[in-house]
């Protein structure tokens, strides 16, 4: 099966000020497929994310989204292009309501199909429907990443992008929602690129992965190959069960 | 055991003591210069001064008491009541309020419709000048400048200390098209509209990228700079002399309120001649155009623009990454709420007759900002209160004379507005600090609509 290219991030290279944090970064992401970025703090795997939405550009390279340069197009218009992010830090609205954080996110579609994704994203997340007239700032960690991907999953994204979905939750409810992701992924055939430092569950999820290192890429392969992989295992995997 | 809690506890009433002393304490020093020695200039225009222990005394024994009955009395009272409410289990929104809780819009509308003919009754023609004009059209004209604000601070969140700019481009459009060109009311209202909004756009390019401390500042300067042009350029605006003479409405053109005009209001009307009836034609202008604000705020609220404008003030980064262009959106909610603004200039040029660059000083962005916060922001209800309070207390305390006798003769209440007015404000953010209306009503829901309780919002944050 020859798979069909949807993201592709080719030398990319972004500065902050005079710094780099992108030294020419090569990712691709195919569609129906879960990849997994991991890599250790300030490796620059979030800002390969935030790149990849425009904001800040990358200063060198280029990433085709689905057939199209969108490498110097702004944020909103990338969004339009049906990339849809969860970003680092979930940055839900907080003093919205999780029905209005819902809604803000059908925006591109002017809510022509609100009340039909609304339901599939409560089925998804049952615990947002009992939460739903609440503030999206009340919400416990892991309802807010829940309202999150909720919230991109709204704009019936052809690409989503997850930004430490684990961050500072609870692993159970880690567990939740990755099972959540790998449930999208299987049934409706949504593509997911995932930025996450819990290694060993975004490794186990994906059908493929990237390490990255000081700003580059230095291995790939299939989830598989990366959790066998002894240098993996040494630097992202077992250091972390001591 | 019992009695003690009934009575205050004995550690409570001593640590009241304690800390009444130490409050009086402090009052001494801070009031010492300010208070206890009055600076005067006699007759050979030196400066001397006299002290004033009595005052002082007074001060100092106000701070005390209060802080000892606080402390003793009043907090351990509010703390029980806190406490038995928690117990019982009772929510701060209750399901049953009262009927004038729950029909309170439609009485005030009421209200406010009948007013004038209100103080007509009571107080007469000449009486009701006072009623109709200083209370009635100037607190609306706050309420509608503060809701004009509210746009741009309560729902995009984009804090702008120069709003007043847009109040005086409003007003000078007036005043200069129609002293030199003998444009109407009716033409010119909209267009001084269209005009601050346009001034609202031209701000709000260089300010894209600024939020918060940044974006105050640079509106700030902002308002100065049309201030400092509106005097220098002496031209056009006739500097601090200001434009005089400027024309009123007329009733949609077919009766003039000029006296001494062919088709004159009073005359069509066989009345007796009073400015009474062109301060309530002005009076239900300004509703109308309250109304209109009100009733465009409340659509844009459930509109994509609106929605966005309230995703803003939450979070930006998050705007953008779900397709919002921020760059439009900060635009609109400039130029939506200097629209506002420029409108309710012009309504204020053609009630005054005379505008000057003194109308437009910092005070009153300041002012309109602060009714804004205090209103609670967001909240059009809250936002009406505030002003009703603000600007009615400033005009009620006018009129405070029978303060002399408590402060003797020489008491001028006028001069203690400000400094009543800040205490007032003080208090008020004390207790509610969110505003007086501090909850956030949800612009879409599934099954019914709840009031989104301010008690969960990070104070100082809405």
């Amino acid at each position: 099966m020859a798979a069909e290219n949807l993201l592709k991030v080719e030398a990319v290279e972004t500065y902050y000020g005079n710094i780099r944090a992108l030294a020419g970064v090569d990712v691709e992401v195919n569609k129906g497929e879960i990849v997994s970025l991991i890599g250790a703090n300030g490796a620059g795997k979030s800002t390969l994310m935030m790149t990849i939405c425009g904001s800040p550009q990358a200063r060198a390279g280029s990433i085709i989204f689905d057939g199209e340069d969108i490498t110097k197009l702004p944020t909103h218009l990338i969004a339009r292009r049906r990339i849809a992010q969860s970003p680092e830090g979930r940055r839900i609205f907080p003093r919205m309501t999780v029905y209005e954080n819902l809604q803000m996110g059908a925006g591109l579609d002017n809510l022509k199909y609100f009340n039909e994704d609304v339901e599939k994203i409560f089925t998804l997340f049952p615990r947002l429907k009992e939460r739903q007239s609440q503030r999206g700032g009340t919400l416990s960690g892991g309802e807010q990443q829940m309202l999150s991907i909720g919230r991109a999953l709204m704009a019936r994204p052809k690409l989503l992008l997850l930004d430490e979905p684990s961050l500072g939750l609870a692993p159970l409810i880690v567990k939740g929602i990755f099972e959540a992701i790998k449930k999208l992924n299987k049934e409706e055939g949504l593509t997911v690129f995932l930025v996450e430092q819990n290694a060993f569950a975004a490794l186990k999820l994906s059908d493929r992965g990237y390490v990255m290192v000081n700003g580059k890429v230095t291995m790939s392969g299939s989830g598989k190959e990366l959790l066998a992989n002894p240098e993996v295992r040494a630097a992202y995997l077992e250091g972390g069960r001591h | 055991m019992t009695a003690s809690t009934e009575t205050g506890h004995p550690n409570v009433l001593a640590k009241a003591v304690r800390e009444g002393l130490f409050a009086g304490v402090i009052a001494f020093f801070m009031f010492l210069l300010f208070v206890g020695i009055e600076t005067y200039q006699d007759i050979n225009n030196a400066l001397v001064w006299r002290t004033r222990w009595g005052l002082l005394a007074i001060f100092v024994a106000v701070a005390a008491v209060g802080r000892f009955l606080t402390v003793g009395f009043i907090k351990p009272h509010v703390d029980r009541r806190k406490l038995a409410k928690a117990k019982s289990g009772v929510l701060e929104i209750s399901e049953n309020k009262s009927f004038f809780h729950r029909h309170f819009l439609k009485i005030a509308l009421v209200f406010l419709l009948v007013y004038p003919f209100l103080s007509l009754l009571i107080v007469g023609k000449q009486g009701s000048l006072k009623y109709v004009d200083n209370f009635g059209i100037q607190i609306l004209i706050y309420v509608m400048l503060a809701w004009g604000l509210n746009i741009v601070v309560g729902l995009a969140g984009l804090l702008d200390l120069g709003y007043v700019a847009f109040y005086a481009v409003g007003a000078y459009s007036y005043a200069l098209l129609s002293s030199y060109f003998g444009l109407s009311f009716w033409l010119l209202l909209p267009m001084s509209g269209i005009l601050a909004a346009l001034w609202g756009i031209i701000l709000g390019f260089p300010v894209l990228r600024l939020r918060g401390d940044y974006l105050a500042i640079v509106t700030l300067a902002f308002g100065e700079i049309i201030r400092l042009v509106l005097i220098n350029w002496t031209d056009v605006t006739k500097g601090t002399f200001g434009i005089s003479g400027i024309a009123k409405a007329s009733f949609f053109g077919i009766w003039s309120f000029d006296t001494g005009s062919a088709n004159s209001f009073v005359k069509a009307w066989g009345l007796s001649a009073s400015s009474v009836y062109y301060k309530i034609f002005l009076f239900y202008i300004i509703l109308a155009l309250c109304m209109l604000t009100a009733y465009v705020t409340i659509r844009l609220r459930r509109m994509p623009i609106g929605r966005a404008w309230e995703a803003l003030r939450e979070d930006e980064i998050a705007c953008r990454s779900l397709g919002i262009n921020t760059v439009t959106t900060k635009l609109t909610a400039f130029a939506t709420g200097a629209m506002f603004g420029g409108v309710a200039g012009s309504f204020f040029a053609t009630r005054q007759g005379f505008v000057s660059p003194e109308s437009f000083v910092f005070l009153e962005s300041a002012v309109i900002l602060a009714i804004v916060v205090l209103g609670g922001m967001g909240s059009l209800t809250g936002i009406a209160i505030a002003a009703v309070v603000m600007v009615g207390g400033t005009e009620v305390l006018r009129e405070m004379s029978f303060l002399k006798a408590v402060f003797g003769p020489d008491f001028t209440p006028e001069l203690y507005r400000m400094l009543l007015f800040g205490l007032a404000m003080i208090i008020v953010m004390l207790f509610k600090p969110r505003g007086f209306v501090g909850s956030r009503e949800p612009t879409a829901f599934l099954k019914e609509r709840r009031a989104v309780s301010g008690s969960f919002t990070k104070e100082g944050h809405g």
